[in-house]
């Protein structure tokens, strides 16, 4: 069991796929970071040697926004767009799609599970 | 899709001429704005401005955090009033 970045503990899967275990970092930057440490990407968690994992580690530290600092960012920037008002922070506060798509049908990440409203007509079967 | 880098970002020369203006004489006043799509830039900010919405101007008073907004972000288009016969809606 390898530990970087806080708590994520991948194993038994080849390093790249492993480390998109990590959030913000996905397999392409996995990927990069074994370029960078000069680790075959081939190769599984539990062969990588001490000093390959300080190298990821350090490459990670440096260089990547990833878990709590990472999610604190976005949050921080869903909030700005609250405070100042602006038509996207006011999607983010009611709960409902922010980039234009429709909300007619479908948008149900945003809205969650359907509530249906009682008194509706189902049309006549035939 | 975003706007080419080689434009610079829009804004409107007339609303730029006036705000420049009330800053060198440091005065201030509304300046009602049909353009919505103007850019907010860094010369707007401690300024209200009145941004039609296709009905009424709501005055929008620029903050700096509001830099490279568009105006018309901050004057809304749309009125939701709830659906028929929803009860009054969980408010933040």
């Amino acid at each position: 069991m390898a530990r970087i970045a806080g708590v994520d503990i991948p194993d038994n899967k080849k390093v790249p796929y492993s480390l998109a275990y990590i959030f913000g970092i996905g397999i392409k930057s996995g990927f990069k970071i074994c370029e960078q440490a000069g680790v075959d990407p081939e190769k599984r968690v539990k062969d990588l040697t001490e000093e390959e994992i300080a190298k990821i580690r350090k490459i990670i530290e440096t260089e990547y926004k990833v878990e709590g600092d990472l999610r604190k960012e976005i949050a921080m920037n869903i909030k700005r767009l609250i405070e100042i008002g602006c038509y996207r922070g006011v999607r983010h506060r009611l709960g409902l799609p922010v980039r234009g798509q429709r909300t007619r049908t479908n948008a149900r990440t945003r809205k969650g599970p359907r509530k249906t409203v009682a008194g509706k007509k189902k049309a006549p079967k035939k | 899709m975003g706007r080419s880098l080689k434009k610079g970002p829009y804004v409107n020369p007339k609303i730029l001429k006036k705000v420049r203006k009330m800053n060198e004489t440091g005065e201030k006043k509304v300046i009602k704005v049909w353009d919505r799509a103007c850019t907010i830039v860094p010369e707007f900010i401690g300024h209200t401005f009145a941004v039609y919405n296709g009905q009424k101007f709501i005055p929008v008073y620029v903050t700096e955090q509001m830099v490279g907004h568009r105006l018309g972000e901050f004057s809304l288009t749309r009125t939701f009033r709830g659906h028929a016969g929803q009860k009054v809606a969980k408010k933040k």
